[in-house]
């Protein structure tokens, strides 16, 4: 049952990217040219609905299905991680037209060769694993 | 009905709709970030005992393994019984832009030219491919998060380096 909620959970998110047309390579190409808002409209929607959900969490101490209190973990305040880190992602996404969760609702969709941006994708978290120590963050 | 079920949604509704997953993820105790898979698959292939980065309690992450099977069976769902079969609407500058680069009009969701296994057989198909995943896995793992855990949770959360994640990847626009 644990598990059911999460898988449900997974569909609805791979039914509204899908449906948004988030996951379609012509809608990233789009989106970092700058020649639409569909993108950012769905971005900033769910960012600022995002929000007001989570500082009415916040304001009323909300707690989870579970009964313990929702708590938000703080990120570092860093900068370079975020800079370098961003710029390499977002070239990967800009070729692939996919950032991770696309890559696998585009496999569920039919596209096959989506197995081969997986492999790679874990091959680069594998490589980013190795070389950590050497990079600023 | 049915119109709505298989025509695209408008960016007003799939925002109200990915932001009510999010709400619905913290209700369940977890907090929205896919990348993290990534990890946890190397992890779960034994990345452990090679790198300390892999050497964490995996199973601990099984919700979100779950989430991405779930994320699977969706695509599946939306392109079987949810699409109308019609190409993306794209702007018309962008369609001028990539018939530059040798795309045709969208026919569909993805471009047939790049998301095929006969793409792997060239340059620029490898690069999109092979090149763009593993740029994808780094990045996201550099970064601490993908879009899912930066731009739409972290920026919900005030976090100043939200704006330079969602700002970054913007820059960072090239020409495949």
């Amino acid at each position: 049952m644990k598990a059911v909620k999460f898988i449900i959970a997974g569909i609805l998110f791979g039914i509204i990217m899908t449906k948004s047309e988030a996951i379609s390579w012509y809608r990233i190409q789009e989106m970092f040219r700058f020649q639409s808002f569909h993108m950012y409209g769905i971005i900033g929607t769910a960012v600022v609905l995002g929000a007001i959900a989570v500082a009415l969490i916040k304001k009323f101490k909300l707690r989870d299905f579970n009964g313990n209190q929702i708590v938000f973990a703080d990120k570092a305040k860093t900068w370079p991680r975020y800079i370098v880190g961003g710029t390499i992602f977002g070239m990967g996404w800009a070729l692939t037209g996919a950032c991770p969760g696309p890559i696998f609702v585009n496999l569920g969709y039919g596209f096959s060769v989506f197995t081969v941006v997986i492999a790679s994708a874990i091959l680069g978290t594998f490589a980013y694993g190795f070389i950590l120590r050497k990079l600023p963050h | 009905m049915m119109e709505f079920i298989k025509e695209p949604w408008p960016w007003h509704i799939s925002g109200v709709l990915i932001a009510g997953v999010m709400i619905l993820l913290f209700f369940f105790g977890k907090s929205f970030g896919f990348s993290s898979n990534f990890r946890t698959i190397c992890a779960m292939c034994g990345g452990g005992k090679q790198c300390k980065f892999f050497d964490f309690d995996w199973k601990a992450q099984r919700w979100n393994l779950m989430f991405l099977v779930g994320a699977v069976i969706g695509g599946f769902i939306a392109s079987t019984w949810m699409s109308n079969g019609e190409g993306v609407a794209i702007s018309q500058a962008t369609i001028a832009d990539l018939q530059i680069l040798g795309i045709d009009k969208p026919d569909g969701l993805q471009p047939s030219e790049l998301f095929s296994w006969n793409t792997l057989t060239t340059g620029s198909g490898w690069i999109i491919l092979v090149v763009g995943g593993f740029l994808v896995g780094f990045g996201a793992r550099y970064a601490g998060g993908c879009t899912s855990g930066h731009a739409i949770c972290n920026w919900v959360f005030y976090r100043r380096s939200v704006y330079i994640i969602c700002h970054s990847p913007l820059d960072s626009r090239i020409i495949p």
